[in-house]
């Protein structure tokens, strides 16, 4: 088999003066070659998306070279086309004019152009809607069209942005099987598919091979290859099998979070939290103690209808103040995390307290820096400049904004947001006037 | 935009609607003729165009000015498009270019026309057509910023995966252009378009008929002849321009705009439909085959045409870099070009910034600092008028806005009342002022007031309409009532709507000082102690240092305070008040 496409070294890094460069991708290494449909995996922020648009040469990578057919692309990489997430459709043309946009630039005359597009559109099913507006159609057909776009073209390569996601199950399913046919027959000269996305059983139906990505930054962990034979039934245990594999990879990998102390700042290393309210957090602590002792973790996300990408962050959160473990894709409350779900509401927040000071560097410095100002007040500009200096700007307000709702929910400080200012309370009057800046 | 090509009702007959439509073409083209033919003519001092008061000219004059304005929009949307993509563009030039752009638009565009008259007469010695161009450059500016800014916000804000849904396509910038980023700012565009253009009556009102370097200029056209009617004391004539004005804003607000908003409304993203807007006119043009024929095969086919020329062009250029190994030469000297046009640039900014200088230095500390106290003088006035136009036009607009069949009879009245140019009421309200001796420091406040309350009035209507009925329900329910109500509900909701109508009025009001510090009735002349006074008798006596000094000082003045008072309090809004 030949060598579609080849990825070299890839690193992408988005630096600015005065903060420390923020690493999305890693070192990536990718080869695709004929034949094959490829899922690319990982938890959201890992830079999939990227890495996608990489191949696109919709973004040119810091570092490393992409090749398509032996040649180093320079700028959009000639055989590809995409299926995005929110479909991309241009509202103000009409079906088929928005798939002959796929073919503005090909050398056939306009009959022929005219042709090949309604040809496309009866292939994805949308026969009878070549002159409907998109705003007309439903989310699924919506997708066809964008499907349409990208297939009327005929690319060596089919990238796909979470096409499906955006879609109810029953409507994602039904688009799933008929992109499935199309290619398992062959009916369209496409080479290859790469598809980006965090569904892993999504994953596991569809595609030949799985690379997993890691977070923060993202390397490959996994490169999976899955020889089931076509069409796959999601319930037989060989299927299962690998979907656990895969969850374990996945979850694991947030274990091997990096160990506390930073010997080059001297100090102790900012450890980045999941983006998770205080309130969905004891919701899902809850949750956990009216459940059985331990439960799949798989299983549970299908149960309360979460996707993979919702509740990973809640179970990383939930390990980081070890309220509860995983292991081997079962997660179970520690004996803190138990008593927490049994608090009362201001138990509750004090055990949380002691949790955030224990486990989390950042909420013990905001509390020394508050306590030992005279006026118990400082600005979050402050905090956010030092929060900057390790996860860079893009992510440092989401960062902050996370470590404040924690604060605030355990009382360890108080904040007003039109001021911007962090402070604490009166010991005696927690309702006192939080004074102008 | 694709052009593609409509199919035809299977009827083949002409109907009565065509035959309309055929006259109205007809009419069109004579209009346009006629009244392109008299732009050019010889004029000098002796021989100046009269304007003559008989009530049945009035057609051709209100047709002159109905060119004019169109000519300045037709250029006002040129501008934009070339400004506005080339600032979203270009990340280097757009540094430049929006505060650049924001500069411009707090330029006084009143104080600068005896510049640009003179300019443009001395490129048409003896030909009324440098006039004319002073008075359409006068309206361009009047509309064009705003126009701009629109633009180029829709540029910068399109959604990311349209954008790479045109890199993948490979579309080449005009593609690009049309296809996504004019449709994506369409709707926008529309309106503000239309906003500016109804500002532009009072450019033009205000620019047909000037004092400039001790001549009295006019040009034929509804604003010259209602100076005529000031100047002769004629109050039958100048009723008669007021309602041919009345009657022109409706005119082209049915047969233009209207048709143009509802058009644009295929450019929404979105299905959702609140208050399907109609035009009587659009419907009436579709049912007409001879106008589907002209757009089809006229207009559709040029647009087509340009479409696979440009699709070509870029084909056969892609195949040539494929197939030579050659980088092209272009990429060479590009970017020496473009230094060369900033140093050259830099230079003229240098040359012109020193001659400026060199002429106010001229005037000495003195006078410099009298200016300034004048530009205080002035800008009480605009900062009182607008906090008077507040006082009335909150309460009414929350009346207004929360009954909907008030709002559905009163908006397009507002509106033609915003289009009004005011300066066509002033010989009015001067008549007035001099009958009853009114202080006139105070009463040119209330002039200023006249154009302006109507955009806050505007806007605090739609802010009413805005508020979500489950806060108004939650208010009734929880017995908040007066004040508690205003306090707690209208103010906070309002405020956003406010702020903007402020921007927009305190904006106007400088313009506005230029024309309303100083009115003139038959040979009385009342005058206001400020800096748009000022500006006005340095333009008329042609004193050059003045001129420049003061321009710049009421430039200064708007930036500033746009600065200090504007742009916190629009933060703020967004901020604190937005309803999500």
């Amino acid at each position: 088999m030949t060598d579609l496409l080849e990825l070299k070294q890839i690193n992408q890094r988005y630096d600015s003066p005065g903060e420390h460069k923020v690493t999305v991708l890693k070192d990536i290494d990718l080869r695709i070659t004929t034949g094959e449909f490829v899922a690319i995996l990982g938890p959201s922020g890992s830079g999939k998306s990227t890495l996608l648009r990489i191949i696109a040469g919709l973004i040119h990578p810091t570092t490393g070279t992409v090749k398509f057919l032996d040649h180093p692309i320079l700028g959009t990489n000639p055989g590809v086309s995409m299926v995005f997430q929110s479909f991309a459709l241009f509202p103000w043309l009409t079906v088929l004019q928005n798939v002959e946009l796929g073919l503005r630039y090909k050398d056939f005359p306009n009959p022929e152009k005219r042709r090949r597009a309604l040809a496309v559109i009866d292939m994805v099913g949308l026969d009878g809607f070549e002159g409907a507006y998109p705003k007309e159609l439903s989310g699924g057909m919506r997708q066809r069209v964008g499907l349409g776009r990208a297939l009327v073209a005929e690319p060596d390569i089919l990238l796909m942005d979470e096409p499906f996601s955006a879609l109810d199950v029953l409507t994602a399913e039904n688009l799933r099987r008929d992109l499935l046919e199309l290619w398992l027959e062959h009916k369209i000269p496409t080479k290859s598919i790469v598809m980006v996305t965090h569904g892993i059983e999504e994953a596991v139906y569809m595609a030949d091979r799985a690379v997993v990505l890691s977070r923060d930054p993202a390397t490959v962990i996994a490169d999976i290859h899955i020889g089931l034979p076509h069409w796959r039934d999601r319930k037989e245990e060989s299927f299962t099998h690998v979907v656990d594999r895969i969850y374990m990879i996945l979850t694991h990998s947030r274990d091997i979070q990096p160990e506390a102390e930073d010997t080059a700042t001297g100090g102790r290393k900012y450890i980045p939290l999941p983006q998770v309210p205080s309130g969905a957090l004891t919701g899902f602590l809850e949750l956990l103690d009216d459940l059985a002792v331990k439960s799949d973790l798989y299983k549970l996300a299908d149960q309360i209808m979460f996707e993979l990408d919702d509740l990973l962050p809640i179970v990383e959160a939930c390990g980081l103040l070890e309220f509860a473990e995983v292991s081997q894709g079962d997660i179970s409350l520690t004996p803190i995390g138990k008593q927490f779900a049994s608090a009362t509401l201001l138990e509750r927040k004090e055990l949380f307290r002691a949790r955030l000071l224990e486990r989390i560097p950042i909420f013990e410095r905001i509390r020394w820096v508050l306590d030992s100002k005279r006026n118990r007040r400082m600005p979050r500009e402050f905090f956010l400049e030092v929060i900057r200096k390790n996860v860079g700007s893009e992510a440092a307000d989401a960062q902050l904004d996370i470590v404040i709702d924690w604060g605030r929910y355990s009382e360890l400080f108080a904040y007003d947001e039109s001021s911007r200012v962090l402070y604490l309370e009166e010991e005696d009057g927690p309702f006192a006037e939080p004074a102008a800046p | 935009m694709k052009w593609p090509r409509q199919r035809f009702p299977l009827t083949t007959k002409f109907t009565w609607v065509d035959a309309i439509i055929a006259l109205l073409v007809f009419a069109l083209l004579y209009a346009l003729v006629t009244l392109g033919s008299g732009m050019d003519v010889h004029f000098s001092d002796v021989d100046q165009p009269v304007i003559h008061l008989d009530w049945w000219l009035l057609p051709y004059y209100a047709g002159r000015s109905l060119l004019r304005m169109f000519i300045a929009f037709f250029f006002s949307l040129l501008f934009t498009f070339v400004y506005a993509r080339f600032a979203a563009i270009h990340r280097r030039a757009e540094k430049i270019m929006i505060p650049l752009l924001d500069i411009l638009q707090s330029v006084p565009v009143l104080g600068f026309l005896s510049v640009t008259v003179t300019a443009f007469m001395g490129l048409f010695p003896h030909r009324l057509l440098g006039l004319e161009l002073a008075s359409i450059f006068a309206i361009f500016t009047g509309q064009v910023w705003n126009m701009t800014f629109s633009l180029y916000y829709s540029i910068t804000n399109l959604p990311r995966e349209l954008q790479d849904a045109a890199a993948i396509s490979r579309l080449d910038s005009y593609s690009r252009f049309t296809h996504l980023e004019l449709p994506y700012a369409a709707i926008g565009l529309v309106w503000n378009s239309m906003m500016s253009f109804g500002g532009g009556w009072f450019f033009l009102a205000a620019s047909e008929s000037i004092s400039v370097l001790n001549h009295h200029i006019q040009l034929p056209g509804i604003g010259s002849y209602m100076a005529t009617a000031m100047q002769q004391g004629n109050i039958p004539a100048l009723l008669e321009a007021m309602s041919t004005m009345v009657v022109m804003i409706v005119v082209v607000d049915q047969l233009f705009w209207r048709p143009l908003v509802v058009w644009a409304q295929r450019f929404k993203l979105d299905t959702h439909a609140d208050d399907p807007i109609e035009s009587w006119f659009l419907k009436f043009l579709h049912r007409s085959r001879l106008a589907l024929w002209i757009s089809e095969h006229i207009f559709g086919s040029m647009l087509r045409a340009i479409d696979s020329t440009v699709v070509n062009f870029v084909k056969s250029s892609r195949h040539k870099q494929t197939h030579s190994s050659i980088t092209p030469h272009s990429s060479a000297w590009k970017p020496w070009l473009s230094r060369g046009v900033a140093l050259l640039g830099i230079l003229l900014v240098f040359y012109y910034g020193f001659q400026g200088t060199v002429e106010i230095a001229k005037l000495g500390w003195p006078q410099i600092f009298h200016v300034i106290i004048l530009g205080v003088f002035t800008l009480t006035r605009v900062m009182s008028s607008t906090v008077l136009a507040l006082l009335w036009t909150v309460p009414v607009g929350v009346a207004i806005g929360l009954h909907p069949r008030a709002s559905r009879i009163t908006q397009p009245l507002v509106q033609i009342a915003a289009s009004f140019p005011a300066n066509m009421v002033f010989p009015l309200v001067t008549l007035v002022y001099l009958e009853l001796h009114v202080n006139f420091q105070i009463g040119s406040l209330f002039l200023m007031m006249l154009g302006t309350q109507w955009y806050i009035l505007f806007n605090v209507i739609a802010g009413a309409q805005a508020i979500p009925s489950d806060l108004k329900e939650a208010t009734r329910v929880l017995g908040l009532r007066g004040w508690e109500r205003w306090r707690r509900l209208l103010l906070p909701a309002l405020f956003p709507y406010i702020v903007t109508g402020c921007i927009t009025a305190s904006g106007g009001a400088w313009n506005a000082s230029i024309i309303a510090e100083l009115v003139t009735w038959k040979q009385q002349t009342l005058v206001a102690t400020g800096l748009g006074a000022y500006i006005t008798q340095v333009t008329t006596l042609g004193d050059w240092p003045a001129i420049v000094l003061s321009i710049v000082v009421m430039a200064a003045f708007v930036t500033t305070v746009n600065r200090i008072v504007w742009r916190p309090l629009q933060k703020v809004a967004e901020k604190r008040f937005r309803i999500i």
